[in-house]
């Protein structure tokens, strides 16, 4: 047992940490935000191609570095702290994590290999028009007639969808003689498929509303997958959520604290007066139990991946809470942030506003904490039948 | 990063448990699962006499005074098995978790000689000499004092004053009292860290009874006490140090042994919620997962710091820790509460006798006030964490 970093995962971080601060501080990010990507192409690749970050969590099988979940948490906090709204999360925090929970085949690998150079981008189809959690939201069905695979149906709040190479696409299988849930990828440009880009409340990051109608350019990734397969590729993307999330927390606490570190009233700094000095450790105790959590539920994914069997519990549990406490915590931390900064924090100009959509934004993403508390009140065995005490 | 035991001590929590189990469902039976801290206390100091003998009172210390000299993780699976048993907790913990470790790490020679093993053994208690009632959350503040004196029974130093909140002092053989020590001076400087003898004429022991109907906690009034001009540890003056290192001893193995305890509380607010039906309202659900997670988050937080422990510097994890452990056991007591409903209200038997949920409702408002209050602990956050500017004095 040693819960911390080792030296090689504190030079990820520091790398890491520079790269984007220099890259992608405050002004770059307004610039991406009016463009058409919300990103900026040319630096996603000095990312994918110079700094190896899209490749290092996957399997050197695929052309990965075959770092694991650890790694992967460093580089998504950093990147949250800048707030960035590039594809690594949505192509490798979300696709990927539903890409390796389905058995190795050849499409499968050739997908995850071009993910993992950079070359190509996915993004994750799995909810519809309500953006619930859960298998029952799955909205799209894979078909099979005279004329081969077709898929039908909607898909939203696909993170990243306006700019993806590729669709990772959950369906319900209808095919004859199968039964469960298909992983298929769908070419952007496929017949039948529509691309809408959503603008959101969350300028940081857009979304996609897929159409499908007779899409039949489908390539099967895996078929008959049961629920839980599902299910615990969404868990692995609940963690890689929370780590952007923990990182944008910590950066929006750190802009607050210098904020009140140098506006004057009444003679003093404000950070003299408890009232804004005691808020301020509230929100610190919020983020370093979500650092705690963060970094413990990535060890768990990495576990789980090394023997699924013995740790899939584990893994249930701990996703859920990242989710839970990263959600609320950053929601209720970058809410403080506005209020200690005053008018200031309200304004379009100032960046407060910007960590508190993305707070709101990555809340829902994969399930809210009302509904992951469910699924831990079930875990906890509320249920259960016990004899009475 | 890491978060398994390695196979070899995986086999060491199996020896300790099944020990431990063997104890608690034996000899010691009568004792498992007590909550209050006074409940059975000739039995419980009995069970830490065996504890003691059999050297699994203070793993960590070194052979030569009674430890086992064990890892870091050996400390934590100990702790955590101690408090899975329903082991009671220890009513001996100011001396192996606060006086023991700083003497052993702020002590001279002979005070390890004479103190450290006795504590080991089970065979002598201590009690914490901080608060005065002029004195809480700023503890600087202290007006005890001391002076030395050359009498019949070489240099002795001669202690009076008053101490307040004194956990457990009635069944204390010794005390660490902070106090002045330089005629004049004010705050930190001037304080020495003095180990002080309870059983003499000099020391007398007024239990203040509390919330719970318990009591714990006592005033202990220092007249004319006396102790050896050697029982000072650090130099005379720079005591202050001293008080602030074993503060720092807080955030040690033992706080996974106190979330043990809180798993066990858990436990049975979750039992309590099946049988009486609270268990399918869906905002208790809420709540339950909500304690949940912030149970098994302070989990990894100490891990966390006791990973850290060995770089000796203090993370954010450190300095938030009872932030967050206090405002959460609190919530954790209103939880009980909710779940116990009304009937939750009515005692179970005379002399003011609650039922496990009530009493852990009432005890838990404590946490937000013992061992530096949230407002504090705010205080520490924000200026030693964030770097704002400290607190203004009104005094000096």
């Amino acid at each position: 047992m040693q819960f911390s970093f080792t030296d090689d995962q504190n030079m990820i971080r520091d790398t890491a940490r520079e790269f984007m601060s220099e890259r992608c501080g405050s002004q770059q990010l307004r610039h991406d935000l009016e463009s058409a990507e919300n990103f900026d192409p040319s630096l996603w690749q000095t990312i994918t191609r110079e700094l190896g970050w899209a490749g290092l969590s996957l399997p050197e099988a695929v052309g990965g570095s075959g770092l694991g979940m650890v790694e992967l948490a460093i580089i998504l906090e950093e990147q949250g702290r800048c707030l960035y709204g590039g594809p690594l999360l949505a192509s490798i925090g979300l696709a990927s994590a539903i890409l390796l929970e389905c058995p190795a085949a050849e499409a499968r690998d050739a997908l995850l290999a071009r993910l993992a150079s950079g070359e190509a981008t996915a993004a994750l189809a799995i909810t519809g028009d309500r953006g619930l959690a859960g298998l029952d939201a799955i909205g799209v069905t894979l078909y099979e007639d005279e004329g081969g695979l077709r898929l039908d149906g909607v898909a939203s709040f696909v993170l990243n969808g306006h700019v993806a190479d590729v669709f990772v696409v959950a369906a319900k299988d209808q095919r004859a003689g199968h039964s469960g849930y298909a992983v298929v990828a769908v070419d952007t440009t496929a017949g039948g498929l529509r691309v809408e880009k959503k603008l959101a409340m969350d300028t940081t990051r857009p979304y996609a509303r897929l159409t499908f109608e007779s899409v039949r350019d489908v390539v099967l990734l895996a078929a008959d997958v049961d629920g839980r397969t599902i299910e615990r590729g969404v868990q692995v993307a609940q963690v890689a959520v929370a780590a952007e999330q923990l990182g944008a927390m910590q950066a929006v606490l750190d802009l607050t604290t210098s904020y009140v570190s140098q506006r004057v009233q009444f003679g003093r700094v404000i950070g003299s007066f408890q009232a804004i000095k005691h808020r301020l450790a509230d929100m610190m105790v919020i983020c370093e139990a979500a650092r705690s959590a963060v970094y413990y539920a990535a060890c768990v994914v990495d576990e789980y991946r090394a023997d699924p069997v013995t740790h899939a519990q584990e893994l249930a549990e701990a996703a859920a809470l990242v989710k839970v406490h990263c959600s609320a915590g950053f929601h209720d931390v970058a809410g403080n942030a506005i209020q200690l900064h005053g008018g200031i924090g309200f304004t379009w100009e100032y960046d407060a506003q910007l960590f508190f959509k993305r707070a709101r934004a990555t809340y829902n993403l994969l399930g809210a904490p009302m509904v992951h508390r469910e699924h831990i009140a079930r875990l906890m065995g509320l249920d259960d039948d016990k004899e009475v005490a | 990063m890491k978060i398994r035991f390695t196979p070899e001590q995986e086999a060491f929590r199996a020896g300790c448990a099944s020990w431990l189990q063997q104890q608690m469902e034996g000899p010691f039976a009568d004792i498992r699962g007590i909550m209050s801290q006074t409940f059975r206390a000739d039995r419980r100091l009995e069970w830490e006499r065996v504890l003691g003998q059999a050297r699994w009172s203070v793993i960590g210390w070194p052979e030569k005074y009674g430890g086992r000299d064990a890892s870091l993780a050996e400390q934590v699976i100990f702790a955590e098995e101690y408090a899975r048993s329903g082991a009671p907790g220890r009513v001996g913990h100011l001396g192996t978790e606060l006086a023991g470790p700083t003497i052993l790490h702020f002590g001279n020679d002979l005070q390890r000689e004479r103190f450290l093993r006795p504590i080991a053994k089970g065979e002598e208690f201590w009690c914490q000499g901080y608060s005065e009632p002029n004195a809480g959350s700023d503890l600087s503040n202290v007006r005890t004092r001391a002076r030395l004196e050359h009498g019949p029974n070489g240099p002795e130093w001669v202690i009076d004053g008053q101490k307040i909140w004194t956990s457990l002092a009635q069944f204390a053989d010794w005390c660490f009292v902070v106090c002045r020590t330089e005629e004049g001076t004010k705050g930190p400087a001037g304080i020495s860290y003095l180990l002080v003898p309870m059983k003499q004429k000099g020391v007398t022991v007024k239990p203040i009874r509390q919330i719970t109907g318990d009591a714990e906690f006592n005033e202990v009034f220092f007249d004319g006490a006396r102790t050896k001009a050697e029982y000072c540890v650090g130099n005379p003056g720079e005591g202050w140090k001293v008080a602030m290192g074993t503060l720092a001893f807080e955030r040690g193995v033992s706080t996974l042994a106190q979330q043990m305890t809180f798993r066990n509380e858990l436990e049975r607010i979750v039992e309590a919620a099946k049988s009486n039906g609270a268990a399918s309202d869906p905002l208790i659900r809420q709540r339950m997962a909500e304690a949940w997670v912030g149970l098994r988050i302070m989990r990894y937080s100490a891990l966390r710091m006791l990973s850290r422990a060995t770089t000796g510097s203090l993370g954010g994890e450190a300095l938030t820790y009872k932030l967050h452990w206090a405002s959460w056991r609190k919530k954790l007591g209103e939880l009980a509460m909710d779940v116990a409903g009304a009937p939750g209200e009515l005692c179970v038997g005379e002399g003011y006798e609650l039922a496990d949920l009530p009493y852990l409702y009432l005890f838990s408002r404590a946490d937000t006030i013992y061992g530096g209050t949230n407002q504090i602990q705010r205080n520490i956050v924000a200026e030693r964490a964030l770097g704002l500017p400290k607190e203004a004095r009104g005094d000096r």
